[in-house]
């Protein structure tokens, strides 16, 4: 760009001959040329000089006292280090060996004495360019070396931001196994886990088209949505709709995010599963017998919002059973030979392993060992989810931060959904926020959304919906439930689900009613084995035995009036379950 | 050229082969062979008889194609697929969107 101005500008030449007349001509030449020249007569006073002066182009007669050409071009080159200066040698020799000791010495060229001016600015304006191109070079590659810092920076900071907001929720539970790379975000792969308030746990698995900023900015409302629905108890279901109807509104089109949502019931040993665009899932059973979870559905941020399917599969399962997902730089991971590992690979080791080794260890090993060990171009990231026993799984502490904040203790609401509503919406998280608006519940959000959830499922599926429960005993019949259930859903015209709210506070506490009411036929509690006194064991048309023991154990009374439709149960807190979290979060 | 257009013979139709990969590298070129068509072209043919390999931003490209030719009322037939590209476009269930023949 510059380069014209650069070439013009007069060149500080250094000169060194110990012949004076020789040194006199070719000085008055150079200067004739428009270039400043300063000379000496030895090696060691062109190397003092050259320190100094900082020349951009050395002339350096071969044969000196003192210190010779050669020795000086050695230590001229050193001193120049990265910086081009071209360095010319003076010589009337003419034997090959000689002067090929001059450039290796690091030299350049040569001018023959006796001096030709045409020659001397040609040789003086060519070895110019290169000095100008090389330093071109160096200033854009120094250029590139900052900004590339500068972009790492950046990514590191960016990174630290986006673990604030998607952080990995509890993908550290004892049941989940998990590789990703350290700054995944950045080659478009997302992973979060987030426990849901009942127990249970939702998994998220996404990639996005596309690498860098742009994954990592359209990851972060998919984020806050994930963890914001997962907390409140929405159904995993809802949290796909609100992911996919954002990514729809922000991402450009032909941008979108493979994805896959896992919902594990620990409770009801049950997984809810979606595959938008993601490799095959598995399902590993305790025996090892492995099964095929294929992508059925669009990525997410294509379809428009009323044309999303985020209907979940249901598969039950039992305590010991592994989920497997991934993305799809597990099957694009390639050997030295430039091999794909594919699909078939994924088959071969699910296939081939028993059920003694671990189905992500084993996995894990197949890739590193396929790859030969280099961990070069790490952007795969597989998720395992094993199924635990609910008592297990208890352990996982609820991440909502206690807050000092006063609310309502006195109140009372109803809130009533009917028709179609009932086919489509969930009140349980709305339910569940009004509850916590009561200070001393926050804490209990657990409890309290396991009370509402059971109280719920319970009314829609066997009141609304009159679904036998003993038909989710058997494999067929697990299917045919909720087969049944779907169809059902869409013919609710004339029932609705009621609830009743009411707290109010004690001298040691507070007290949570709630009554839950359907349009159902109701069943014959009075001889439900659970409900009497005597009760030890046994299951009834209505409530599963499980439900109703849940039920019983968390709250103070269980009572059931009318028809068997409506329900009312108790639910204390005291002040004292308060004051101990208060010391135990003061440790 | 990787990527080649012709004419259908009802005229209507604007018929794309794409030759090689398929991927980021071929996004201008594939953009070019349909948006300056002119208004006649009612179908599209993406003809990947000659296709070896096809990524997640082709998967972006044939969608921006789909917008541009009136989204949900576009009419795009995706045709010979070799079982590798037929597989990627059925893990991402691109038949929902596009006839793939």
């Amino acid at each position: 760009m510059d380069e014209s101005v650069a070439e013009s500008r007069p060149l500080k030449i250094l000169i060194a001959d110990d012949s004076d007349t020789d040194r006199l001509i070719l000085k008055t030449l150079v200067k004739r040329l428009g270039h400043s020249v300063f000379d000496v007569s030895n090696g060691a006073e062109a190397v003092r000089l050259f320190r100094e002066s900082d020349p951009d182009i050395v002339l350096l007669d071969a044969l000196m006292p003192v210190m010779d050409g050669m020795e000086a071009a050695r230590q001229i080159k050193q001193l120049a280090g990265e910086r081009m200066v071209p360095l010319i040698f003076l010589t009337s020799l003419s034997e090959a060996g000689a002067l090929a000791r001059c450039l290796e010495a690091g030299g350049d060229d040569f001018l023959s004495k006796p001096y030709n001016r045409t020659i001397i600015e040609a040789k003086i304006n060519a070895f110019n360019r290169m000095r100008l191109m090389h330093q071109t070079l160096s200033d854009q590659r120094d250029l590139i070396r900052e900004r590339n810092q500068q972009l790492l920076e950046e990514q590191k900071v960016a990174k630290r931001v986006f673990d604030n907001v998607a952080h990995t929720g509890c993908l550290d539970a004892f049941n989940i196994r998990y590789h990703a790379s350290p700054l995944t975000i950045f080659n478009g792969d997302v992973l979060f886990a987030a426990p849901r308030p009942a127990g249970g746990m939702l998994i998220f698995i996404g990639d996005f088209t596309g690498h860098g900023l742009p994954a990592a900015i359209g990851a972060m409302p998919m984020a806050e949505i994930f963890y914001g629905m997962a907390c409140k108890g929405f159904k995993s279901a809802d949290v796909l709709r609100e992911i996919n109807q954002k990514l729809k509104q922000i991402l450009p089109t032909g941008m979108f995010c493979c994805a896959g949502m896992i919902e594990a019931d620990f409770k009801l040993d049950q997984l809810r599963f979606w595959n938008g665009g993601l490799p095959d899932g598995w399902l590993i059973r305790e025996t090892g017998e492995p099964q095929v979870l294929p992508s059925r559905h669009l990525p997410l941020g294509i379809l428009a919002p009323d044309q999303f399917d985020a209907e979940m599969e249901t598969l039950a399962t039992r305590p010991g059973d592994r989920l497997l997902m991934m993305t799809d730089g597990f099957l694009e991971s390639r050997n030295a030979q430039g091999e794909l590992f594919g699909e078939a690979g994924i088959c071969r080791v699910l296939e081939a392993q028993g059920a003694d080794q671990h189905p992500f260890d084993a996995l894990m090993g197949a890739v590193h060992r396929f790859r030969g060990g280099d961990g070069e171009g790490d952007d795969l990231t597989l998720c395992c989810l094993e199924m635990v026993d609910e008592a297990g799984i208890s352990a996982i502490p609820d991440r909502n931060p206690p807050s000092a904040r006063p609310g309502p203790t006195e109140w009372h609401c109803t809130y009533e959904i009917r028709e179609r509503t009932l086919g489509d919406f969930s009140p349980l998280p709305l339910l569940l926020h009004i509850c916590m608006e009561v200070p001393g519940l926050r804490r209990k959000s657990g409890e309290i959304y396991t009370l509402l959830a059971e109280l719920y499922n319970n009314a829609l599926e066997h009141g609304v919906l009159a679904l036998p429960s003993e038909w989710k005993h058997s494999p067929e019949g697990f299917g045919r439930y909720y087969e049944e259930r779907r169809r059902r859903l869409t013919r609710t015209e004339g029932h609705y689900i009621r609830f009743g709210l009411h707290h109010s506070m004690k001298p040691s506490g507070g007290r949570l009613r709630v009554i839950c009411e359907d349009s159902g036929p109701g069943f014959a509690f009075r001889d439900h084995p659970m409900l009497r006194e005597d009760a030890s064991s046994g299951s009834a048309a209505r409530y599963a035995g499980r439900g109703l023991l849940l039920l019983k154990r968390l709250s103070e009374s269980v009572t059931f009036h009318q028809r068997g439709n409506h329900v009312e149960i108790v639910y204390d807190w005291d002040f004292s379950g308060a004051s101990s979290d208060q010391t135990s979060t003061n440790r | 050229m990787p990527i080649q257009t012709r004419r259908g013979e009802d005229g209507q139709t604007l018929i794309i082969s794409i030759e090689g990969r398929f991927d980021f590298s071929t996004h201008q070129a594939f953009r070019d062979a349909y948006e300056h068509g002119d208004e006649k072209v009612r179908n599209y043919v993406v003809d990947l008889s000659e296709t070896t390999y096809l990524d997640s931003s082709a998967l972006g490209m044939l969608l921006l194609l789909r917008d541009y030719a009136g989204g949900d009322g576009a009419r795009i037939a995706i045709e010979n697929c070799n079982n590798d590209v037929r597989r990627i476009l059925s893990i991402s269930n691109f038949e929902q969107l596009f006839a793939i023949r």
